[in-house]
């Protein structure tokens, strides 16, 4: 009898070309290497300086979505970059994928965007895979039931050289969500919930599997929400097992295997479930049916409560400071908080179904004067679909910005930025001091409880919204 | 290619806040770069300087008295949040040589690995009490796997056998995946059918 083994197990062992021993790591095969304008050129170079060319540019993709402006180009056609250095990252990535064949998702392209929303949707995102990308967040991929994981710029390198990563097997840790999510409540809830109880630092040296009833019953949406933010508890990775609705997903994108073919990886995809009986190193319940819609008080992401409780009392200095730096008060109702700025997007929160929760919100109602609400799709086709579902016009008559895909205000390197002072309600995943420009605050939340703050022009409960009656 | 670390002898500069992100070490808009080097002087940017661009002569790395220190000592978790690799080239680049911590992120410990940046995690009771008395000179000595203070005392701190290895001899992580060749050419061999990537 063969040993149960972890869907990460099966994963791991499936790409170790030379085993780890003590003295030294596995050399780990990557199937899918995804790069972008910010922090591929210095991987680039080393390869230049000594000689080398990228092993397997065909496994190789890429897309520009960091520095890319999220306004339309003027009547010259030329982009509002927002400095030249950004343009500059923009060539240089042009530029090498060029020289090494690789196939780029180019401005005008009608398939780019954000890198984790586009391979999800062309189906280069498959179970089973291994999936690096130099950005934290390539966690999102793991939704998928691929071990998917962020790698910095040295280590671009190595995959762009070698198609290999040196890597230590991380611990296994088993998050397991029961129970039906309540009304107003969804996956972006569901993680910060998740991130609170077990801390930034919970899943440091692990890859998390998300299980249970809850996940289950979540879309590939939801799914990727949630593995998106893996990272945010420290996690390696975050993963969910695939099934139906994974093969489903995959069925109606362009570049998984087609035909004959998916059949058949539909039956390799299935084996990846982990195993009865097989031992996580850690292991989390959560219960579904207590988590209420959540927003952050604090300037990392563990600290989310319910947006109808008080901001709690500081557990020691430092909750002291992130509590003056956001502004806020120790027993205060975090509801009815003044919003200055509402950002719907960032690789979290940013498809189709993000933005007709928003527009749920937003159909018949106004932003609140106060406030200035930007939604940015995550990708060319979440903007091509929302737009022929009318959320474009619904956004724009309820006086918000509809833009063009990118990272925009999540990482605010682009030029989208919250002024010093002001106060975002955002679906986007760090709310770091100065992350969506200095001494901007930021209140992590579900696009449902970002569109409803937006109306009231405050900290709002999605759930008492949808009892007031649209105009 | 790593240049060859052994020990590391400093005073230390103190960041005794937990959960220092990469943010915060790199803000994003130092990002648009398509080198890695010159990041020092951007090297925790926002607490560096005030909201009005004028430095902040109490943040610890503006004080006179830290100048030339090469050992970090920050509160737990650091480094978590992004995979920016520079973050571990700015702090490379302004100076620092280790970080003394309880807990160092993931991707982050990796990163400055690969930039001779050395993570010594010790228990958080140590990493207290060695932030009592910044002025001590602090002795990290990578083959013993320990860090020595002029009392006498000596913490000893995991590091991978492999990540000793490339600080001691200034191994090349890539030039030892580059001669692995063959090993990954079978592996592409014997595994064509499982990749899709079309
Ligand atoms: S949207 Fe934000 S988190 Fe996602 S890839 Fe872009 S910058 Fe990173």
């Amino acid at each position: 009898m063969t040993t149960p083994r972890t869907l990460f197990d099966k994963l791991w062992d499936a790409h170790v070309v030379v085993p780890e021993t003590a003295a030294a790591p596995a050399v780990f095969y990557i199937d899918l290497h995804l790069i972008h304008e910010v922090t591929s050129p210095q991987g680039f170079t080393e390869l230049a300086s000594r000689g080398i060319a990228p092993r397997r540019p065909d496994l190789t993709k890429a897309t520009l979505d960091h520095s890319t402006p999220t306004l339309p180009a003027d009547a010259a056609g030329e982009l509002p970059y927002h400095k030249p250095e950004a343009k500059a990252q923009v060539e240089r990535l042009r530029e090498n994928c060029k020289a090494h064949g690789i196939e780029i998702f180019d401005l005008g392209s009608a398939q780019r965007g954000i890198v984790h929303v586009i391979a999800p949707e062309l189906g280069l995102t498959q179970p089973g895979m291994s999936i690096v990308c130099g950005d934290s967040h390539t966690s999102t991929h793991g939704a998928f039931g691929a071990l998917a994981f962020g790698i910095g710029s040295s280590e671009v390198g190595h995959v762009l050289a070698t198609q290999c990563l040196l890597q230590r097997k991380p611990k296994t840790l088993a998050i397991t969500i029961d129970g039906e999510l309540g009304e107003g409540v969804g996956a972006k809830d569901v993680v910060l919930h998740v991130i609170q109880q077990i801390g930034v630092n919970g899943g440091t040296g692990h890859v998390i599997e998300f299980r249970g009833s809850t996940v289950r019953a979540m879309s590939m949406e939801s799914r990727m929400t949630l593995c998106n933010m893996a990272i945010e508890a420290g996690a390696r990775a975050g993963l969910v097992a695939p099934d139906d609705v994974t093969f489903e997903w995959l069925s109606r994108t362009p570049r998984a295997p087609q035909g004959r073919a998916f059949d058949a990886a539909v039956k390799r995809w299935r084996t990846l479930a982990t195993d009865d009986g097989a031992a996580f190193d850690q292991e989390v319940q959560v219960d579904a049916r207590r988590i209420a819609p959540a927003v952050t008080w604090g300037t990392h992401p563990g600290t989310a409560i319910g947006v109808d409780q008080r901001v709690p009392e500081p557990a020691d200095a430092a909750e002291a400071k992130a509590q003056a730096y956001m502004g806020l008060h120790a027993g205060a109702a975090i509801a009815g908080t003044p919003v200055d700025v509402v950002f719907v997007g960032s690789c979290t929160n940013c498809r189709l179904s993000d933005m007709r929760d928003v527009a749920g919100v937003l159909a018949g109602r106004r932003v609140h004067p106060r406030v200035r609400m930007l939604v940015v799709p995550g990708s060319e086709q979440v903007k091509r679909e929302a737009e022929a579902e009318g959320i474009d016009r619904i956004v724009r008559a309820a006086g918000a910005e509809w833009r063009e895909p990118g990272c925009s205000m999540c990482i605010a390197m682009n030029g989208d930025l919250v002024a010093p002072g002001q106060l975002a309600v955002s679906t986007s995943n760090r709310n770091f001091e100065g992350r969506q420009g200095p001494g901007a605050r930021t209140l992590l939340a579900s696009p449902l409880t970002a569109a409803a703050s937006a109306v009231a022009g405050v900290v709002a409960d999605p759930r008492t919204l949808a009892a007031t009656e649209a105009a | 290619m790593n240049t060859a670390v052994n020990i590391i002898r400093s005073r230390a500069v103190v960041l005794s806040q937990a959960n220092i992100d990469t943010d915060r070490i790199i803000p994003a808009r130092f990002l648009s770069t398509t080198i890695r080097t010159g990041l020092g002087e951007h090297a925790f940017a926002d607490w560096r300087k005030r909201a009005d661009g004028s430095v902040d002569p109490e943040f610890a790395l503006n004080r006179p008295e830290n100048a030339g220190r090469s050992i970090l000592l920050a509160g737990r978790n650091f480094g978590c949040g992004s995979s920016r690799e520079h973050a571990p080239w700015a702090l490379t680049d302004a100076g620092l040589r280790a970080v003394v911590s309880s807990q160092v992120a993931d991707i982050f410990r990796a990163n400055a690995l690969k930039n001779g940046l050395v993570p010594v995690v010790l228990d958080e009771a140590v990493v207290q009490s060695l932030m009592q008395r910044p002025d001590d000179e602090l002795e990290i000595d990578i083959a013993a796997g320990e860090l020595r203070t002029p009392d006498g005392q000596r913490h000893a701190f995991a590091l991978d056998a492999f990540a000793r290895t490339c600080l001691l001899e200034g191994v090349d992580e890539l030039g030892y995946l580059l001669a692995r060749g063959a090993d990954i050419q079978h592996y592409e061999t014997s595994h064509r059918e499982s990749s899709h990537v079309v």
